[in-house]
């Protein structure tokens, strides 16, 4: 209602004397506002590197990076869903049931009643990950057939997932997931701790999972189908697009790109235990909106993903370094996710208001 | 005899759209007024500025003389106008006393709601409107239509009104509830209410009004006491002279059986059975609610027949789902196209290929280059106006998102094409673009399903006209042998067409 009000005398007045000017103006505006994701990443660095010394070095830029991976995953994940318009908020939930699932394979292994296999880190890791991807897989059935609210129905898994995990090890932790030769499962430390041509592995992770995403929402059919289920859903039903199947298929994907996240930060910490990635939901929903992620579906990219999974990390680091207690950490967190969801509709605003100009 | 209210040159703009243009209406004092015309031609506007919902562009309002200004709903109902919308607008969550009620809630000590003496009033009225037996604490949601509307009407009543616009609230109602609501307007009319009655429904209006007003493309074209009037002279002055300069007839010759609809049935509509064939161009008229939509929906699959067969190039097609029918040749283009049609979020381009966009692929990713010929292809074909491919499909006019829906369905290759209310929404200009392009897809042999509720355009474009109500199709007539009488008796009729059971 109010947006008819507010359009209404745009449409009719004529245009002001200076209107090319104003409409460069407008224009740049509309730049700057599309790339704000990436202004507010430089001025963060810009403004932490002018108060710590520290802060823009290169082992400093690559520890952050890594902390940044694991969220980015995260993030990447839930974009699917948001896309969409729906929302997933059992990721924390997940990636604390991968990482108690692949810790257990690889602490005590899989008992049988004849004995006890051990399997080898690249099999465990996979079982991580498609223990993900079902669980994923039941949100969207519960979503799609049983006509549950995506809130409630992850709602409802955040609390169900993170219960399994810590029956898995009756609310323990599994200490020590380096493996031994004799049961051929070291190596687990590779994803979360190495490092290759001096970039940590799990930072070539993010960066493979962000071209692959980046690829199947822009390059592929069923990304385009994501966009149309997540703009019309109705639209999409008349277009022959089987709707129900594309939402199944993003939980699935937010569900393993969950699970990947767990395994890196069980591999980095050395050990499993239930509580791994508790709210790491809300990082990731923060990055997906920060980046401009639409909430209602429909709009959205996976590099806008990333780079708010960036100003939400280095945001965070940059704090930490140069001494902010963690209270205004949460504060500071809280109020640039609002303030960059003001400067969406904003950006949102003048994109129309430029079209119907020059229409 | 004075006109208790009276509209005076009254004009209105949308934008550049006159919808009114110079009128001048008298509503009697006591008597019940029919206002009759086609979708668009003006009666809901003229209705919306009398009730103070909306502002006209020029003119002046009079009540017993006197000019007025209708500021606001509110405005006109300190003066007694109330109105009746077409649209209900009640709360579904809500009781009927809380319904009837709402924004005017009776005060005890000035701070409490007085639910007793509130619902002892909803009682008062739901007793004039035989409905006395209804239950004040079900949420009026759970209500069937037909009672909502009765609740709807008797909100209006609570108050003391001089002046009551009714704009079509038969359209819900079963036979005994118009009844019992002519009976109230006839009450009312004895105490001096003048009453305005828009309607669409011939065979009602003429049993209860006194006079009749004539609306078409914005203006007042006929003002008559109903008893100098007969069904044939409403329809003309309706439809006005010569609608087929407007629109382009199809001529080609008939040829295969491409669909054949036999007895089916779902939540909307029972035993539908007919047929189209290559060449032809099939209408369907009735009025809004006569189960036309739900036929074209269920067709296409979006819903699930409850019996019945669906034959597309004489091969039965039974799974019924949006993808088995898109299959087999079937292509709709919905009446609602923001709905659901357009995919708002996205290109002109990508939702012109969203139906067939995994055909354009190499190794399972989109082939930017093929996706731009073919869309640019249809652009061309269908002369759509856009400032680019890469255009936010809402920045395109009426008639041109509608040909982007078109141009989906079209690539999808269909061999029949179920067009609902191809040109509801959208200016001449481009009524008659849509009516070219459906007679030459025909011409192509293509088979043409399409519903219209406009005479004209119905009587001008389809070789063959199904008329349904309630429903039902209650008529089939030809080119050659249809007229308007026929139509509108048809749409409004109880009785079923023989051979359709």
């Amino acid at each position: 209602m109010t947006d008819t009000h507010v359009a209404a005398p745009a449409k009719t007045a004529a245009p002001p004397p200076d209107a090319p000017r104003n409409q460069a103006l407008a224009k740049a505006a509309l730049l700057l506002l599309r790339g704000r994701t990436l202004v507010v990443l430089v001025l963060l660095i810009v403004i932490f590197s002018a108060i710590s010394g520290e802060y823009l070095t290169q082992s400093n830029l690559i520890l952050m990076t890594k902390h940044v991976a694991i969220n980015a995953i995260l993030a990447i994940g839930v974009t699917f869903v948001i896309l969409t318009g729906g929302i997933d908020l059992s990721v924390g939930s997940i990636a604390g049931l991968a990482s108690m699932v692949s810790g257990g394979l690889l602490f005590k292994g899989l008992n049988f009643p004849g004995g006890t296999v051990f399997f080898s880190v690249a099999v465990v890791i996979l079982i991580g990950i498609v223990v993900g991807a079902l669980v994923g897989a039941v949100n969207g059935v519960l979503i799609t057939r049983f006509k549950v609210a995506p809130f409630i129905a992850t709602l409802g898994m955040l609390y169900v997932a993170r219960g399994l995990a810590q029956l898995h090890s009756n609310g323990g932790t599994y200490p020590d997931l380096a493996g031994t030769d004799a049961r051929g499962n070291t190596g687990f430390h590779f994803i979360g701790v190495d490092s290759l041509l001096g970039i940590p592995v799990a930072v070539w992770i993010m960066v493979l999972v962000a071209v692959a995403a980046i690829v199947v929402t822009t390059k592929t059919p069923f990304g385009r189908r994501i966009f149309a289920v997540g703009g019309n859903e109705r639209a999409a039903v008349l277009s022959g697009i089987r709707v129900n199947r594309v939402k199944i298929a993003v939980y699935v994907i937010s569900g393993a790109c969950a699970a990947l996240a767990g395994l890196l930060l069980t591999s980095e910490l050395g050990a499993a235990y239930p509580d791994t990635a508790t709210t790491y939901e809300l990082n990731a929903i923060a990055a997906a909106v920060l980046g401009g992620t639409a909430l209602a579906g429909g709009r959205g990219t996976i590099i806008g993903t990333v780079m708010g999974a960036f100003v939400i990390g280095f945001l965070s680091d940059g704090l930490v370094l140069v001494g902010v207690s963690t209270f205004w950490q949460s504060v500071v967190k809280g109020a640039v996710i609002v303030f960059a969801v003001i400067t969406e509709q904003a950006q949102q605003r003048l994109q129309s208001g430029l079209t119907k100009r020059t229409a | 005899m004075t006109g208790v209210l009276e509209a005076i040159d009254i004009s209105k703009n949308y934008g550049g759209v006159r919808a009114l243009k110079d009128v001048t209406f008298t509503a009697h004092q006591g008597k019940v007024n029919v206002l009759v015309g086609e979708n668009g031609a003006g009666k809901s506007t003229l209705m919306k500025i009398l009730s103070g919902s909306e502002q006209p562009t020029s003119g002046e309002i009079r009540l017993d003389g006197e000019p007025v200004v209708l500021g606001s709903p509110r405005a006109a109902q300190a003066l007694g106008i109330g109105i009746i919308h077409q649209e209900l607008s009640l709360f579904p969550n809500l009781s009927i006393a809380e319904n009837m009620f709402a924004g005017r809630e009776l005060r005890r000590g000035g701070l409490f709601v007085d639910t007793a003496e509130q619902r002892r009033r909803a009682v008062e009225v739901l007793a004039r409107l035989g409905q006395g037996h209804l239950s004040l604490d079900t949420a009026v949601g759970d209500f069937p239509i037909g009672q909502q509307q009765l609740v709807e009407i008797g909100r209006a009543l609570l108050e003391d009104v001089r002046v009551l616009i009714m704009d079509e609230p038969t359209s819900a109602l079963s036979n005994h509830e118009v009844d019992v609501l002519f009976g109230v307007m006839a009450d009312l009319r004895a105490q001096d209410v003048t009453v305005i009655y828009i309607s669409h429904k011939l065979d009602e209006f003429r049993r209860i009004g006194d006079w009749v007003t004539v609306f078409r493309d914005g203006s007042l074209v006929a003002h008559e006491s109903m008893d100098k009037t007969d069904t044939g002279w409403i329809v003309r002055q309706m439809v006005g002279r010569d609608p087929d300069s407007l629109y382009v007839r199809n001529s080609s010759p008939v040829g295969d059986l491409l669909l054949e609809v036999r007895e089916l049935t779902a939540p909307g509509f029972h035993d539908v059975s007919l047929s189209v064939r290559a060449g032809e161009v099939v209408g369907i008229y009735g009025l809004m609610g006569a189960g036309r939509t739900e036929l074209m929906e269920c067709l296409m699959g979006m819903r699930k027949a409850e019996a019945g067969s669906v034959a597309v190039r004489g091969k039965p097609e039974t799974r019924g789902t949006v993808q088995a029918r898109m299959a087999a040749g079937l292509a709709l283009v919905p009446e609602d196209r923001q709905r659901d049609g357009l995919v708002q979020t996205m290109s002109v381009r990508d939702n012109i290929l969203l139906a067939t966009v995994a055909r354009f692929t190499r190794a399972g990713l989109l082939s930017g280059g093929a996706e731009q010929r073919t869309a640019d292809a249809k652009v061309r074909e269908l002369a759509i106006k856009s400032p680019g491919l890469a255009a936010a499909v809402t920045s395109l006019s009426g008639g041109n998102q509608q040909k982007v829906v078109l141009a989906r369905a079209l690539l999808t290759e269909p061999v029949v094409l179920l067009l609902d209310e191809p040109t509801r929404g959208i200016d001449v200009g481009a009524k008659s673009q849509i009516a070219a392009l459906m007679a030459d897809l025909a011409a192509q042999g293509f088979g043409v399903l399409f519903i219209s509720s406009e005479l004209a355009e119905v009587m001008a474009m389809a070789d063959r006209v199904l008329v349904m109500a309630r429903g039902r199709i209650t008529a089939e007539f030809t080119a050659q042998n249809v007229t308007e009488e026929a139509l509108v008796t048809a749409s409004a009729s109880e009785s079923v067409l023989e051979g359709q059971q």
